[in-house]
């Protein structure tokens, strides 16, 4: 349709038939879109090299990586392999080279989703109230509470995590403040155990639980709130019934911002657990260090990446089946 | 149904902040409302009709002063305890439940059982016309489907008092006015005590049983729609309902609550008194543009004047007249055969005012 309109207005010279000027003017249509084209994927190029560099690359040498044979000083060997996935449940045994069911891996990855559960559950109970508070203060106030709240991470996390370890350790200042005050007799012993991993990613990801939070509780219309005052729903009814069920993409998201890191944390359980209480984190990185299996580390962490992927579908999925119920 | 008033407020105050920064927003109001009525609080933002309607609510504690419902004091219960609903200005309907469940939140708070609460919710949404939507969300309803629901929601637990914010404020004036006989409607079937808050005169003229005209904090009066139109006790009331023309006049006489005025035209007569006007004081009269008649200049007028301008309005004309003594008057005329079809603008005219159209105001 378009390139006979354009071609209608266009005195015919003698020599070119009309059916050439037809052709012509679809060549200048097909041009016109061949630029339009170009300019789309320049446009569009800045994102795709991003994602492709920084998101599916490292995703796919990662893959190749999971499925080669490891080299003995570290590296990998450049033949196929399945080895580094049977290894993670599997060990050789040494003397009969049999192959005998080892659950060492699974129970650190157990553990390491009890860990991050445990720390979402705890920065939920905790931050919930927080972000209520700084929601309803007075406008010119929030900023200054969330100014607060962000405060830590200027401050780098390795640092954090030392200033942990200074004040739970057995001569540290909580020991010797309940010492001094006459609570206990002989130090807690709170350093290098599972209670001082959880402290240390609960005190780590509490912000990442809290802004989305905040951000979903600012938004609410107090006047429901009224509203169910008014309809004889008591405080905790109209917590349970009208506020929660509210701010849910805030603790969907707040959930999911605490979880999948904390799963995959390095720092926290390497300094606060004494290495003795591994969780993926520092096993993955175990195997790219002194373990020198790089394929096995790849094999990890798509084992943990797909672990996440599949609890991440239940949770979204049971989420969103609460609100279309009601 | 119990003889004692619906609501009963006693010398409420409500004042916001503290120290120099405090705001008055009621003062020492006073109102009795009667069980079965149509009560409306009409005035001006800010002048405290929203206030007093939270604090029935039980939004906001009162200063001081009490406020009765049915008879018991409720100033200091909290609102899920007391049997009063609100329609807000904003419906704030639940936008994480469906109409039926919206309905139904009040009931299923109080405890009532399912088969209960659900018989009620197809009632309500009967009485309201909406059972076609019961399974819908709220963001998929029109503004006047909103204010449907909100109605049903705060007449489901059937209260004493049903609380109206200018719940119509939001809606076009087709849809309002529909609304307005709908409300009416819905008072008359449940036989429940509406409280309703406007500032839109014409829609507590025609709604209300009763309207309390409130102004600073403050009830200037209250009374039925006819008492506050033709009989204004406050200049504020004269101007705020409706057109007034207001005109001095000298009180020369008085005899008991009797007495002789003198209009700027010079022309004596006779007429009711407030008992704080004195002989040789000034009062303000009220007097309606309707209530005027436009006639040939002559003795048996009150008032003379000059055609200033003439506004016409369809069903009526609107004529402003400058009078011979100062000040001008609005007279309104109805559209049919008569004087006023033949005068121009800068004749001459008489106007012809009966005694009972004048009233006088106590300020």
């Amino acid at each position: 349709m378009a390139s006979t309109d354009v071609a209608a207005p266009a005195p015919a010279p003698a020599t070119p038939g009309p059916a050439s000027t037809l052709s012509a003017a679809q060549a200048a249509q097909q041009r016109m879109e061949d630029k339009a084209q170009v300019r789309r994927w320049i446009l569009t190029a800045p994102a795709l090299i991003t994602v492709g560099i920084f998101g599916i690359l490292p995703l796919i040498i990662i893959i190749i990586y999971s499925f080669l044979k490891a080299a003995p000083y570290g590296g990998v060997v450049w033949s196929p392999s399945v080895e580094a996935y049977v290894s993670f449940l599997f060990q050789q045994d040494i003397f009969t080279d049999e192959l005998v069911f080892s659950p060492d891996f699974l129970q650190i990855y157990l553990r390491s989703f009890v860990f991050a559960v445990g720390t979402t559950a705890i920065c939920l109970l905790l931050g919930f109230p927080t972000a209520y508070f700084m929601a309803t203060r007075p406008p010119k106030q929030r900023n200054w509470w969330v100014l607060l709240i962000t405060i830590p991470f200027w401050s780098n996390l390795l640092v954090r995590t030392l200033a942990i370890m200074f004040i739970i350790r057995d001569e540290g200042l909580l020991n010797n403040l309940l010492i001094g005050l006459g609570v206990i007799q002989q130090p807690i012993t709170m350093l290098y155990t599972d209670f001082a991993i959880v402290l240390g990613l609960f005190y780590s990801f509490l912000p990442f639980m809290v802004l989305p939070l905040y951000a979903s509780l600012e938004k609410l219309d107090f006047r429901l709130v009224e509203a169910g005052y008014d309809l004889y729903a008591s405080r905790p009814k109209v917590l349970f019934r009208i506020v929660i069920p509210l701010s849910r993409p805030g603790i969907i998201a707040g959930c999911l911002l605490v979880f999948i890191p904390a799963l995959g944390a390095y720092v926290t359980p390497l300094i606060l657990g004494g290495g003795r209480h591994l969780m993926i984190g520092d096993l993955i990185a175990q195997q790219f260090g002194s373990g020198r299996n790089w394929p096995l580390g790849a094999a990890q962490a798509l084992i943990l990446m797909s672990a996440v992927l599949v609890a991440l579908f239940f949770y979204v999925r049971a989420s969103t089946g609460k609100v279309k119920h009601g | 149904m119990t003889g004692l008033p619906a609501v009963e407020a006693k010398n409420v105050t409500k004042t916001f902040g503290a120290g120099p920064d405090a705001v008055v927003a009621l003062d020492n109001v006073s109102v009795t409302i009667r069980q079965n009525e149509f009560f409306t609080l009409l005035g001006p933002s800010g002048c405290g009709k929203t206030t007093l309607l939270r604090l029935i609510a039980g939004f906001e504690l009162p200063t001081g002063g009490s406020i009765l419902l049915e008879g018991q004091e409720v100033a200091h219960l909290p609102p899920y305890k007391r049997m009063v609903n609100t329609v807000f200005q904003s419906y704030a309907l639940f936008p994480h439940l469906t109409v039926a469940e919206n309905i139904g939140f009040g009931l299923k708070m109080l405890g009532r059982r399912r088969a209960e609460r659900d018989a009620q919710i197809e009632s309500m949404l009967k009485l309201v016309k909406m059972e076609a939507m019961r399974n819908r969300k709220v963001h998929q309803l029109s503004g006047g489907q909103q204010q449907r629901v909100a109605l049903a929601r705060a007449l489901a637990p059937h209260p004493k008092v049903l609380l109206l914010d200018e719940p119509l404020s939001a809606l076009d004036l087709k849809l309002r006015k529909e609304m307005q006989i709908e409300l009416k409607r819905l008072q008359h079937e449940t036989g429940i005590t509406f409280i309703f808050v406007t500032h839109d005169q014409e829609e507590a003229l025609t709604m209300s049983d009763r309207i309390a005209v409130m102004s600073g904090g403050k009830i200037l009066q209250i009374g039925t729609a006819n008492e506050i139109y033709e009989h204004p006790v406050e200049r504020f009331v004269a101007d705020f309902i409706g057109e007034t023309n207001f005109i001095e006049a000298e009180v020369m006489q008085r005899i008991g609550n009797r007495g002789q005025i003198r209009l700027p035209s010079g022309i004596d007569m006779a007429h009711e008194l407030d008992p704080a006007a004195a002989v040789g004081g000034k009062v303000t009269l009220a007097i309606r543009p309707e209530r005027i008649d436009l006639v040939k200049p002559g003795a048996d007028c009150q008032l003379a004047g000059k055609v200033e301008n003439i506004v016409y309005f369809g069903t009526d004309t609107h004529f402003h007249i400058d009078l011979d003594t100062g000040g001008e008057v609005t007279v309104r005329v109805q559209n049919r055969r008569g004087f006023q079809e033949v005068l121009k603008q800068g004749d001459a005219v008489g106007l012809r005012i009966a005694p009972e159209a004048m009233q006088v105001l106590k300020d």
